[in-house]
């Protein structure tokens, strides 16, 4: 296969996502003002330290934007029957799951980077680490995007069940990963937090922020590293088995 | 040389055998209908030859390129219109024609320049900046035609493009299949519409519960089935039928007004008519002799389906 071919399709994909699926209610909702409505709701009122805080909320903030639209892009699709003319395109399984990973990856970058960069303003928050800040957002963002793609591989073509899925999923996720509870404060209660890919993701951004990481850079990105070759693999598999079920 | 090629294509979903050892060549520059009953395996055979879905066994080869091995180069040679794959509603006519485009690795001047070309072909200039939400369904045919088209493709994949289409949409759509042949294009179409496949059709397949049980051009398909003709007679006042089994032809039907003799050969038939409305003093309304059509072939290879 030619590697040009290939990837000119996976950014076609990501290019038709972007121009169609970022404007959608359910996107603006979940994306971007859920993660944001469920931090204030923990915030406010509580005598806690925002600068402590905020790479927590960065995290929730890039988990849930780059998360949002993929799992309801391919039932989208199937729904509108748009998904077979793609298939008809020069591209491969392989490309529209990888053009979806990137539409959402970037869609969470530059979210989390609005955010970052109107905290930092207001807030006059630290960064110990900016290389480190950029590996993580890049990181984040193609890890959750790959969940997103993953969630929408079942056969569903009704996108509100999915969303149940996606968020019967995603919502326990912010409770084990130190985002409402800092990693450095959960004692016994750490292994469960260890389960979830959200917890090295939040702890990478302690480290680049506040440079108050509770595991090594090189494990937090090697586990998520990891998370999304898995939620590749597993999506690819899923859709190809779809595919040959005629679904 | 064949521009598409099939060998032994099998197909299961769980039990059901959808596609059984289908083996299709087909020639550069022939218009080739894949006919068959619904859930004849013509969707799936498509799917296949495209990309779409893979073979349980088999291969398939368009332009010489192997689809399985090498799809997305496959792929760059043929532009597709599924059964029931739309375009996206929420871009523009144009929008959805150029991003096509850019699969195909047209640069942004030859995109524009075919995208005007095309949408002038398929009456759409004026409609190009509107969200392909507002089209109705012809439209959205001839957007999805557009975007099959706009690389100019060596091979063309059809699925069902007329179905559900009103005479002005299908006749464009027709036109659109023809013109591209004469540009060069080998024309892949499946149909149902058997009307369709013998107007547009260089060669013919006929599959039937996953099978392909003829192949020839329409009217060697006619002719294979049966050698028998008709002679078809409406007369002023009411005949009985005792009357015209007289005349020598193997079966009388009575088809409303009129009266199908079937004969192996025609011209006595004709005489023993004219004969007896002269005895029974009867005026001949309407007469006419037929060979068997396209639909009779079919509806007697698939079993009457």
């Amino acid at each position: 296969m030619d590697p040009r071919l290939f990837i000119r399709s996976v950014l076609l994909v990501a290019e038709k996502n972007m121009r169609i699926y970022y404007y959608k209610g359910a996107v603006v909702i979940f994306g971007l003002l859920f993660p944001f409505l469920m931090f204030l709701t923990f915030f406010i009122g509580r005598n806690l330290n925002l600068v402590l805080f905020f790479p927590a909320f960065l995290g929730m903030m890039l988990f849930f934007s780059s998360s949002s639209t993929g799992p309801l892009i391919t039932p989208w699709e199937k729904r509108e029957k748009t998904y077979e003319r793609l298939l008809s395109l020069p591209v491969t399984l392989e490309s529209i799951i990888l053009g979806d990973i990137l539409a959402g990856a970037l869609f969470g970058i530059v979210i989390t980077t609005i955010v970052w960069s109107a905290g930092t303003l207001l807030l006059h928050l630290p960064l110990a680490h900016p290389l480190l800040l950029a590996v993580t957002l890049i990181l984040g963002g193609f890890t959750f995007a790959a969940l997103g793609t993953l969630l929408s591989s079942p056969a569903m073509s009704n996108p509100s069940n999915v969303m149940m899925v996606s968020n019967l999923i995603r919502l326990p996720l912010i409770f084990v990963s130190g985002i409402f509870i800092p990693l450095s404060q959960l004692g016994s209660w750490a292994w469960t937090n260890e389960m979830s890919p959200l917890t090295y993701l939040v702890d990478l951004f302690n480290g680049a922020i506040t440079n108050n990481a509770v595991y090594s850079p090189v494990m937090d990105i090697f586990v998520l590293v990891l998370v999304i070759v898995a939620f590749v693999a597993a999506a690819k598999l899923i859709q190809q088995y779809n595919l040959s079920k005629g679904i | 040389m064949d521009i598409i090629e099939a060998d032994n294509l099998s197909k299961s979903f769980g039990s059901f055998k959808a596609v059984h050892d289908a083996s299709i060549a087909v020639k550069e520059g022939e218009i080739f209908g894949f006919l068959g009953p619904n859930g004849a395996g013509k969707t799936t055979i498509i799917r296949m030859l495209t990309g779409v879905l893979t073979p349980d066994a088999g291969s398939a080869h368009i332009c010489g390129i192997d689809i399985g091995r090498h799809p997305l180069e496959a792929k760059l040679k043929m532009g597709i219109i599924p059964e029931n794959g739309t375009v996206y509603s929420d871009l523009t006519a144009e929008q959805n024609i150029l991003w096509t485009a850019k699969f195909y690795g047209m640069d942004s001047i030859s995109r524009k320049k075919r995208a005007e070309e095309i949408l002038a072909i398929l009456g759409l200039t004026e409609r190009r900046n509107d969200i392909v939400r507002t089209f109705s369904k012809g439209m959205r045919q001839r957007i999805s035609i557009a975007c099959a088209i706009v690389p100019s493709p060596p091979v063309l994949f059809l699925d069902e493009p007329t179905g559900g289409l009103d005479v002005f949409s299908r006749r464009l759509v027709l036109d659109t299949i023809r013109r591209m042949n004469k540009e060069g294009s080998t024309i892949f179409l499946t149909t149902h519409n058997i009307e369709e496949a013998n107007e547009l059709c260089t060669v013919i397949s006929v599959i039937d519960k996953g099978r392909i049980v003829a192949t020839g051009s329409p009217e060697r398909l006619k002719k294979t089935f049966d050698t028998a003709k008709y002679v078809e007679i409406a007369f002023d006042q009411p005949v009985k039928k005792e009357w015209l089994e007289t005349g020598g032809a193997f079966r009388v039907e009575n088809h409303g007004d009129k009266w199908r003799l079937y004969t192996d050969d025609p011209d006595p038939a004709v005489k023993f008519l004219a004969a007896l409305a002269e005895r029974e003093h009867l005026k001949i309304i309407s007469v006419a002799t037929s060979s068997p059509t396209l639909e009779e072939a079919f509806v007697h290879l698939t079993g009457g389906a």
